[in-house]
């Protein structure tokens, strides 16, 4: 296997005519914490679906845990927490297990049985996030904290290896946002799960991550320490009037 | 009132398109497709009108027509993909332009009974197809029940959970086609998406899981078409229209029964 989980070479990608990535170079490796940030329209969530394979790239390649990622379909050992998902419809019936249980659609037998060890996985997801007692409510009468927990759950459902999160903290009040790093934290460090997020909160997630990737007209600037990140960079990127006050939540 | 044979039978069809419509309506609904019903519908009274046209059994045309526009949808929501709702504008007006044409051309005098339903209609050959094709669209739909909820739910974390959306998306379209077809001749074209979306939208109300909905929804599909049923022998009048209003009244009960209920939650 290669040294990086992640690898993306001369990655170009455009929409139609506007191309929002050009002949960009990253790498993630096991084990790492990795901010991806960037103005608005700077393209990192297409970034994020591109290390996923929710998209093609036009040009270079991008390995996924070793593989090329259209032959990519180890499934089990990514967990993907969309935009989308918190965009969901609150009158959708579905409870907290229902959602979680969800991604163990691979791992279901013939008409959908779950087998007693997935449903041990479901309990152990549930309570890593500290939603077990709300397993048989409705994920639309959660608060927007909850939600993200019962979405974590799900992801972590399947003891994946990496977790994708694209803007996971949109609708989160602070005492969530909190808790929140305080179990990524847990993730990395405890379950050595490599974490890959998006954000627009450049001051708290530069405090948290040890890589930073920072999306600008198309290319990405790669720092490996939160040391390193310099405020020259973020002048390129974001303007001459970008101060950063770095802060804890 | 089960004494009579055209009776019996459409009790027999009745009760399988009380199953199968809810159950794909469930889905139709929560993905936020209701109208899809209505669009099908609408072609495939153009397939029956071109079954009655060139004298083939107007459900088979019904249902090739309705297949062909189902999977035309799919492509042409590619084509949209912005306006998503526009592939069904599209389809609706073809269906609804091809229907006036054929059925100006004659032979065309059964139409009516595609369009409001009948129960004197019913022959031995409509009750067999529904109940093979209604057991097929059962069984499917249990067999993918956990990719649709998934899809419904999270379209993109499904895909990579390992959900083949393309495929289920495929095979849930053919299955819609299937049941609006099927159903038009107890129910009617014009009212069949209504029995797909009023016993799921009743049981949105009161579900407290994603299974529970489904089964409410069946149950209110099912008292729906045998109170349909019956006034529609007693009275006289289109099972279709009486199916449905028993569905809007049972919604209406559930929505009084709902708000009685929460303001005694209330605190004075």
């Amino acid at each position: 296997m290669d040294k990086y989980i992640i690898n993306g070479e001369g990655v170009s990608f455009s929409y139609g005519s506007n191309k929002v990535l050009e002949n960009i170079n990253f790498h993630i490796e096991e084990g790492d914490f990795v901010g991806i940030i960037g103005p608005n329209g700077s393209a990192k969530s297409t970034l994020l679906k591109l290390m996923v394979g929710l998209l093609k790239p036009d040009k270079g390649s991008i390995k996924l845990l070793g593989k090329p990622i259209d032959e990519f379909k180890e499934y089990k050992s990514i967990g993907y927490i969309s935009q989308n998902a918190r965009d969901f419809n609150q009158m959708f019936p579905a409870t907290v297990e229902e959602v979680v249980a969800a991604n163990l659609y691979l791992n279901r037998g013939f008409f959908n049985r779950l087998k007693k060890e997935d449903k041990r996985k479901i309990e152990k997801a549930l309570q890593i996030v500290e939603m077990e007692e709300f397993k048989t409510m409705k994920i639309g009468n959660l608060s927007g904290g909850q939600k993200q927990r019962v979405f974590i759950a799900r992801a972590l459902v399947n003891n994946p290896k990496i977790l994708f999160m694209d803007e996971p903290l949109v609708g989160v009040d602070l005492d969530s946002q909190n808790k929140f790093y305080n179990l990524m934290d847990r993730l990395n460090r405890e379950h050595n799960i490599t974490l890959v997020m998006v954000s627009h909160d450049i001051g708290v997630i530069s405090k948290k991550v040890n890589r930073i990737f920072c999306l600008s007209k198309g290319k990405v600037f790669s720092h490996n320490s939160k040391q390193s990140i310099c405020s020259d960079t973020f002048k390129e990127i974001f303007g001459d009037n970008m101060n950063i006050l770095f802060h804890d939540h | 009132m089960l004494s009579y044979g055209f009776m019996q039978k459409s009790f027999i069809m009745g009760i399988m398109i009380a199953l199968i419509a809810p159950t794909i309506g469930y889905f139709l609904v929560l993905r936020r497709q209701s109208i899809i019903g209505d669009t099908l519908s609408h072609v495939a009274l153009s397939g029956a009108a071109f079954g009655m046209v060139t004298n083939s059994y107007p459900v088979y045309t019904a249902i090739l027509f309705a297949i062909i526009a189902a999977l035309g949808i799919e492509g042409l929501r590619k084509k949209y993909e912005n306006y998503a709702e526009l592939s069904l504008a599209i389809v609706l007006s073809a269906g609804v332009g091809l229907a006036s044409v054929l059925i100006s051309l004659g032979n065309t005098q059964g139409i009516l009974s595609y369009l409001f339903g009948s129960l004197a209609l019913v022959t031995n050959q409509d009750i067999f197809l529904v109940i093979i094709l209604g057991i097929i669209v059962l069984i499917t739909i249990s067999f993918f029940y956990e990719g649709l909820f998934y899809i419904s739910f999270d379209e993109e974390s499904a895909y990579l959970a390992g959900v083949p959306n393309r495929f289920i998306n495929l095979f849930f379209s053919i299955l819609v086609a299937l049941t609006v077809a099927i159903s038009m001749r107890i129910v009617g074209v014009l009212l069949i998406s209504s029995l797909m979306v009023l016993p799921v939208a009743t049981s949105l109300l009161i579900a407290t899981s994603f299974k529970s909905g489904l089964i409410y929804s069946n149950i209110f599909g099912l008292i729906s078409v045998i109170i349909g049923l019956i006034l529609s022998f007693y009275l006289d009048i289109a099972p279709g229209g009486s199916i449905v209003l028993s569905a809007l009244l049972l919604l209406i009960i559930v929505i009084v029964f709902e708000n009685i209920k929460n303001k005694r939650k209330k605190p004075a």
